[in-house]
């Protein structure tokens, strides 16, 4: 059913002349990468579909480990995205140390890391881009943003998304959906909007007031000799996730009906080709695809999960093109008689060492980035050990946040939401002032301090788990597990809401946590308005300040049940 | 979801009973208590699914204001109409949230109002046509604590 045949061209390309990592030097395997190996394409018909998502404000090349556990369940356990590791390395064919090993997976990450370097840049990417349209012809591509691209950075936090509006403005999408924009607040979303050259896409955005659409739903477009309509959707829980306060009057939800609905008139309307630009999520768009008709596209956001080429669920093909800035995604499309005939796709990694910058581009991240660049650059400390966020659980750079909140404000416990944007530090390497803000630029950044009881502890708990492991994706959010500093416990994805957290633990004491006793508690991130306390920025500069070298011990504190 | 002003306005009238949330001492309904309910509004009918469409929010925004809207296929003649449709929270203190009453002059048997709902629960929708038919749609609805999703 899938064509693969494009894919394990490259591959072998990669695993071939670079075999495993270990004796190679950095300039032997990146002799042996080249710019023109990533843009090789057994490309089809006359449209191509290029997706760039989850951006988080990554101007410049990043490290960025893929996460050890990213658990599926119900009907979604086993398969892509829910695949990592070595049973990602078998389940796509790739060979062990190889370049798209190392941008995959974790296997071997630090050895690979030093190897391939930094993935991403949006100079590099503009050089992708250019090259493929200049290849295809201008006429013929369409570029889509799949949003989560103004936040998650300083410059982005400072300049209120300028920087990334900037940027983005030269690389000249056709179109964009968002998530995190939506908490720069409902006005400067609507005053970067009004000044933008293309259009921002919400089928599923409606007014609290009357329900009526706020945004467009749909573009079309004259590309490839065929009628391209591309249908918008933004992050369906971002009230639920995010502060509903900062865009009180706007209401989301997946709204499958009306998603339905403007497919039907997209298709009545004469598109050949309906593409979805969704910030679903993975798993809400695989099932999406099943409840919707006419969908052929659907580009898919949100979970960062990078799959190496479309899968192909029914008459719909779902890519997923990453996050940070790490992967182009590229689907060719032969349309004739007003269907789709054949296809190819690819994941395509940019390897920021081998990529030219694209000169305009990297003059522009110059210049958005000048004012701050002595900022950025501060070194407020050191890493030992590898520092990283992803994973459904827990990651060092979480365990660090978590340490930093109970530290600083004295507390027994401590929550960091399961964000899954940040990027890597590897070990040995300062930690500047533009990676901690890489882990924590945002709007609604206080380091409350509360006490909760041991039952209600439990039920946010039970809550977030649902919110990750709930078997119907359309009850995901997006996102992984709260991360618990000071606690341990066990969870067993597969139970039911209220019987998946069990073994609750005081580490401090190793004696069970108490639902009747309140625990004094430190967080960030919280949704409430009015909410109290330092930055969580400032709080870590601190603390990371008064620690200088950072080092994280292992952390087992919580156990998977009934995953094996 | 997708009603017009229009409609939402003229459907709004509609609403006879709004049981909302009473003082916290009183118990939840139970899902029993709800089905007895039905029992009581379809009489000797048999309760079937089909025709009549419940819409909500997988996940609620806010509990305390659940938007919900509901719609029957019906020729709504003389001859065949719906009568009412009732709308039952089975997790709340009081399950009966509204009543929607329609005549052949309705035109549509379309409606929505909002809701609180103070815990996940689900929401029933039942149609009682003219000729005696019951159907029902039921929906769950997912009230959060809060999300860290990202």
């Amino acid at each position: 059913m899938i064509n693969r045949r494009d894919f394990l061209q490259f591959a072998a390309i990669s695993a071939a002349t670079t075999g495993f990592s270990a004796g190679l030097t950095k300039a032997a395997a990146q002799q042996s990468l080249t710019q023109d190996d990533l843009l090789t394409f057994d490309s089809k018909g006359t449209l191509t579909l290029l997706h760039i998502t989850d951006i988080h404000a990554q101007l410049m090349p990043v490290y960025f480990r893929p996460p050890s556990e990213n658990y599926g369940v119900g009907a979604f356990e086993g398969i892509p995205p829910h695949l990592v590791g070595e049973d990602f390395l078998s389940h796509f064919n790739l060979k062990r140390g190889s370049a798209l090993a190392y941008a995959h997976t974790m296997v071997d990450y630090v050895d690979l890391a030093r190897t391939y370097g930094r993935l991403g840049g949006l100079d590099r990417t503009a050089t992708l881009v250019n090259a493929i349209r200049a290849d295809r012809g201008d006429n013929n591509v369409l570029l889509l943003d799949g949003g989560d691209t103004w936040q998650g950075s300083y410059t982005a936090l400072k300049t209120n998304a300028a920087d990334m509006v900037e940027c983005m403005a030269l690389l000249k999408p056709d179109a964009m959906v968002g998530h995190w924009e939506f908490t720069l607040g409902s006005d400067r979303v609507m005053e970067i909007i009004d000044n933008m050259s293309y259009p921002f896409l919400a089928s599923n955005i409606v007014d609290t007031e009357w329900e009526e659409p706020v945004f467009e739903s749909t573009a079309f477009y004259e590309r490839g000799g065929t009628r391209v309509a591309v249908i918008g959707q933004a992050m369906p829980y971002t009230p639920i996730a995010n502060p509903r306060w900062m865009f009180p009057d706007w209401s989301f939800g997946i709204r499958a009906e009306i998603m339905q609905e403007n497919v039907n008139k997209a298709r009545a309307d004469g598109a050949d080709v309906v593409v979805l630009l969704s910030h679903n999520g993975f798993d809400v768009d695989q099932k999406l695809a099943t409840v919707i008709d006419g969908i052929d596209v659907i580009l898919t956001g949100h979970t960062h999960d990078a799959v190496p080429e479309a899968l192909r669920i029914g008459n719909t093909l779902v890519m997923s093109s990453g996050s940070h800035g790490k992967y182009l995604g590229r689907i060719d499309l032969e349309v004739s008689n007003g269907k789709i005939t054949d296809y190819a796709s690819t994941l395509i990694p940019v390897f920021s060492d081998v990529i030219e910058p694209d000169k305009t581009m990297a003059a522009k991240i110059a210049e958005v980035r000048a004012p701050h660049e002595e900022e950025l650059q501060r070194v407020i400390g050191k890493t030992e050990g590898l520092l990283y966020r992803r994973g459904n659980f827990n990651g060092t750079w979480d365990d660090l946040i978590c340490q930093g909140m109970m530290q600083e404000r004295d507390a027994e416990l401590s929550f960091s939401p399961g964000f899954r944007w940040g990027s890597t530090n590897l070990p040995g390497q300062d930690i500047t002032i533009d990676d901690l803000y890489n882990q924590t630029a945002m709007s609604y950044p206080s380091v409350y301090r509360l006490e909760f009881s041991g039952q209600r502890i439990k039920e946010i708990l039970e809550d977030v788990c649902d919110n990750l492991f709930n078997p119907d994706p359309f009850f995901q959010q997006g996102g992984d597990m709260v991360r618990v500093g000071g606690m341990g416990y066990t969870c067993s994805p597969k139970q039911v809401m209220g019987s998946r957290i069990s073994n609750m633990t005081l580490l401090s004491t190793g004696e069970p946590i108490d639902p009747m006793r309140n625990y004094v508690v430190a967080g960030w991130a919280s949704v409430n308005e009015d909410v109290e306390g330092p930055a969580i920025y400032d709080l870590m500069e601190t603390y990371i300040q008064s620690e200088d070298t950072i080092n994280i011990p292992r952390n087992d504190a919580v156990k998977i049940a009934g995953m094996d | 979801m997708n009603l017009e002003r229009r409609k939402m306005l003229g459907s709004t009238l509609g609403v006879a009973v709004a049981g909302l949330l009473g003082g916290t001492s009183i118990a939840h309904a139970a899902p029993e208590d709800v089905a007895a309910r039905i029992k009581e509004l379809a009489g000797e009918a048999e309760v079937k699914s089909g025709a009549i469409t419940l819409n909500s929010p997988e996940i609620a925004e806010n509990g305390n204001s659940v938007p919900i809207s509901v719609s029957v296929e019906s020729p709504m003649t003389d001859d065949d109409y719906v009568e009412s449709v009732v709308i039952l929270a089975e997790g709340n203190p009081l399950p009966s949230v509204a009543t929607f009453n329609f005549s052949p002059a309705s035109g549509e048997a379309v409606a929505s109002t909002r809701m609180r709902l103070a815990k996940t629960q689900n929401v029933v929708a039942i149609a009682k046509m003219s000729n005696g038919a019951v159907f029902s749609d039921t929906r769950e609805v997912k009230v959060t604590i809060g999300g860290c999703g990202g």
